[in-house]
């Protein structure tokens, strides 16, 4: 393989990873607070629509943007109003937020646009633009891991950086701040957090709306970056793998950062394997790589390699004692 | 997933809270109808006649409850066992994977009366193992099972898209399937059965495989609530350490009623595979496994609910097809909507409903009590 070759599978790795990285983070602060979070892929396409469709509507990025982020929150806050305040079963609101969403974008995807469901192509103008094309250039003059570092982390659009910085950022908020230690602790003992009074209740929806964010960014990223218009269910999948490269990843942010590069480099090289023949093993078939992701969750899941613990708290609805 | 513990008499907490749910999700997806500019109204009477208005609209409706009975069924016996199977649509996917192979290995060599049984057989075995991985992990390595079936169902999908792209494909053929079934594995359609006691029906994917859902739905019942099996599944399911300590062991319940509920998911394959397509292909599932989600939960968990909640899906299913044959821009999706928004109200906004109406009933009863209270002062 050659340094071209290299570069640019190192650039798609990180394309692929991007949506990936921002819904496992989102999936992290939910479940570090005790919430299930199975919505991850019916949040993520509601926000994609709406990012679409307020584009293809208005032209604007940033009312794209505003709409897209609205939608998230919003449906945070609904699954905060059925999981925490009404305690509900958590898995259920999840396959009800997912559900719903895959049929509520199509219905209004043709309603709207009367194109089967897609928006119409978005044009330039709300379409995120390269950064550092500049430095890419510059470091491809140097020889071989100019290129490949030069075609791979340079010229992405402003989203892949963002994305990158929130790992950071998240665990900073998780890990370094009063905040997130009450956010972790609710995930595990609730009662003790309760007793030292603190408003569960607070604790979680705080958690969910910064969810709610970051799947907004996820989803706009899908219908501003990756793919020129909105198409019915273009998340494919995508939750649902996020939710295991933050399982993968332990719960924590940068664990689940190095899973989705890994996840996002199986698919970037899926393709390209196509039909090539490895040494030792010989040919391997597109799908194998595409299920090695969710086989190698649920292998680490079964304690054989390494041991992911979940938060202790997961999944319990927090009953105050009166 | 819906235990609501608020106090109710029985019969509202059975009949009058899954309508009260219905009826919501229904005046949500009303709401949506009318904001992409369409007449509610008009579109419930037009889905109503198309899933029971002909003899060809209701054999279409049956043949969709078919699946929902038997992905319903799969929901609710893990369910009852304190497990959530989200895996069924990679259960049914291996279900048809099984009756698939059995076709095609032995569909040549065997009579209908020996396949049909090997089919169902092998359909049952492909979807019980396909759920007894993860409930192992589950048994043994603590793994939680909702995530681990998730998995599997993308496990799953994968493994049928190799083997049909490159082992099963008919060389030559431009789509992704198998070669056709021999007549022997084709399960009977229902014209065809009734054609033999001298009863014209139009030909419809309706077929025998309805006889065995409602078989299911039976055989549920009598394991769940007249069996000693099924008793343990369930003490296991509510109280888990109390049926340890009265002898039952969790972990082989676990494995039992997995086991049991993929078997029931890998019978969709019959419907399916054996019953309409007669050979094997990519997207046969498409959703089914996750509506039956949806129907447990409206079907409260129990066999009766579940065969009514599978023909109220059946009959949506049936009728949005029409409605979209009907309406131009009127897509199937509306229904896919308010089949999530049924989930969002009878299972995770449960605990809203229920509430408020136990308190509406304690209102109601107090209300005479008290005005019979007054008459007496009076009097």
């Amino acid at each position: 393989m050659d340094e071209v070759a290299l570069g640019t599978l190192l650039a798609s790795t990180l394309r692929v990873a991007t949506p990936l990285i921002l819904c496992a983070l989102a999936g992290a602060l939910a479940e570090r607070s005790g919430v299930i979070d199975l919505g991850l892929e019916g949040k993520m396409l509601s926000c994609a629509f709406a990012a679409g469709s307020v584009a293809a509507l208005s032209g604007s990025m940033t009312l794209a943007l505003a709409a897209s982020l609205v939608v998230g929150v919003a449906l945070s806050l609904l699954q905060g109003f059925g999981c925490v305040t009404h305690r509900g079963d958590q898995v259920v609101m999840g396959m009800a937020i997912t559900m719903t969403a895959a049929g509520l974008t199509v219905v209004l995807g043709i309603a709207w646009f009367q194109q089967g469901g897609q928006t119409p192509t978005l044009p330039d103008t709300v379409r995120l633009a390269p950064w550092f094309t500049g430095a890419g250039e510059a470091l491809r003059a140097l020889p071989w891991l100019g290129t490949v570092l030069g075609l791979g982390l340079f010229g992405h659009n402003a989203m892949v950086y963002l994305a990158i910085a929130l790992v950071p950022a998240v665990w900073w908020l998780l890990f370094r701040t009063r905040f997130g230690l009450r956010l972790r602790a609710t995930g595990e003992n609730p009662a003790m957090v309760d007793a030292a009074g603190v408003s569960i209740t607070a604790l979680r929806y705080r958690a969910l709306m910064l969810n709610g964010a970051l799947c907004s960014l996820a989803g706009s990223y899908l219908v501003l970056a990756q793919n020129p218009s909105f198409i019915p269910h273009m998340t494919a999948g995508r939750g649902y793998m996020a939710l295991a490269a933050m399982i993968f990843g332990k719960w924590h942010p940068v664990g689940a950062f190095f899973a989705c590069l890994l996840f996002g480099f199986l698919d970037a090289v899926s393709i390209r394997l196509q039909g090539v023949s490895l040494p030792l093993v010989g040919a391997v078939p597109v799908q194998a790589i595409q299920a090695l992701p969710y086989l190698m969750t649920v292998v680490l899941l079964a304690g054989f390699v390494g041991n992911a613990r979940a938060p202790k708290a997961l999944g319990i609805p927090y009953v105050k004692e009166r | 997933m819906s235990s609501q513990g608020a106090d109710l008499p029985r019969w509202i907490d059975l009949i009058v809270l899954p309508l009260v749910n219905l009826a919501l999700a229904l005046l949500v997806c009303g709401i949506v109808v009318a904001v992409v500019g369409y007449d509610p109204w008009q579109a419930l009477t037009l889905l109503v006649q198309g899933a029971f208005g002909s003899r060809m609209g209701l054999s279409y409706t049956l043949y969709y409850a078919t699946t929902f009975v038997f992905t319903g069924l799969a929901v609710a016996v893990a369910f009852h066992a304190g497990l959530f199977n989200i895996g069924g649509e990679g259960q049914a996917m291996m279900g048809g994977l099984g009756t698939a192979l059995a076709a095609l290995a032995l569909g040549e060599h065997l009579p209908r009366w020996a396949m049909l049984p090997l089919m169902i057989g092998a359909a049952m075995l492909f979807g019980m193992c396909w759920a007894a991985v993860p409930a192992a992990l589950q048994a043994w390595r603590g793994s939680h099972v909702v995530i681990t079936t998730i998995m599997f169902n993308f496990i799953a999908s994968a493994l049928l898209a190799y083997l049909l792209v490159d082992v099963l494909k008919e060389p030559g053929n431009m789509m992704v399937e198998s070669r056709a079934f021999a007549a022997s594995a084709r399960m009977p359609g229902v014209q065809e059965a009734l054609a033999v006691v001298g009863i014209e029906w139009p030909a419809s994917p309706l077929n025998l495989s309805v006889l065995l859902a409602v078989a299911a739905a039976v055989a549920v019942y009598l394991l769940l609530w007249r069996s000693q099996p099924g008793y343990a599944i369930r003490a296991v399911g509510h109280a888990p350490e109390a049926a340890h300590y009265g002898g039952m062991r969790p972990r082989v319940q676990i494995m039992v009623s997995m086991a049991l509920s993929g078997a029931l998911a890998g019978l969709v394959g019959i419907n399916e595979i054996a019953g309409v397509h007669g050979r094997l292909l990519l997207e046969y599932v498409v959703g089914a496994g996750f509506a039956g989600i949806a129907v447990s939960l409206i079907g409260r968990n129990h066999p009766v609910g579940i065969v009514l909640a599978a023909l109220l899906f059946g009959a949506l299913y049936q009728g949005g097809s029409e409605l979209a044959f009907e309406i131009p821009g009127f897509s199937r999706d509306m229904v896919f909507t308010l089949q999530g928004l049924i989930v969002l109200f009878s299972g995770a906004l449960a605990q809203v409903a229920a509430p408020t109406l136990a308190r509406l009933w304690r209102m109601t009863r107090r209300a005479p009590r008290a005005a019979a209270a007054e008459g007496a002062v009076d009097g």
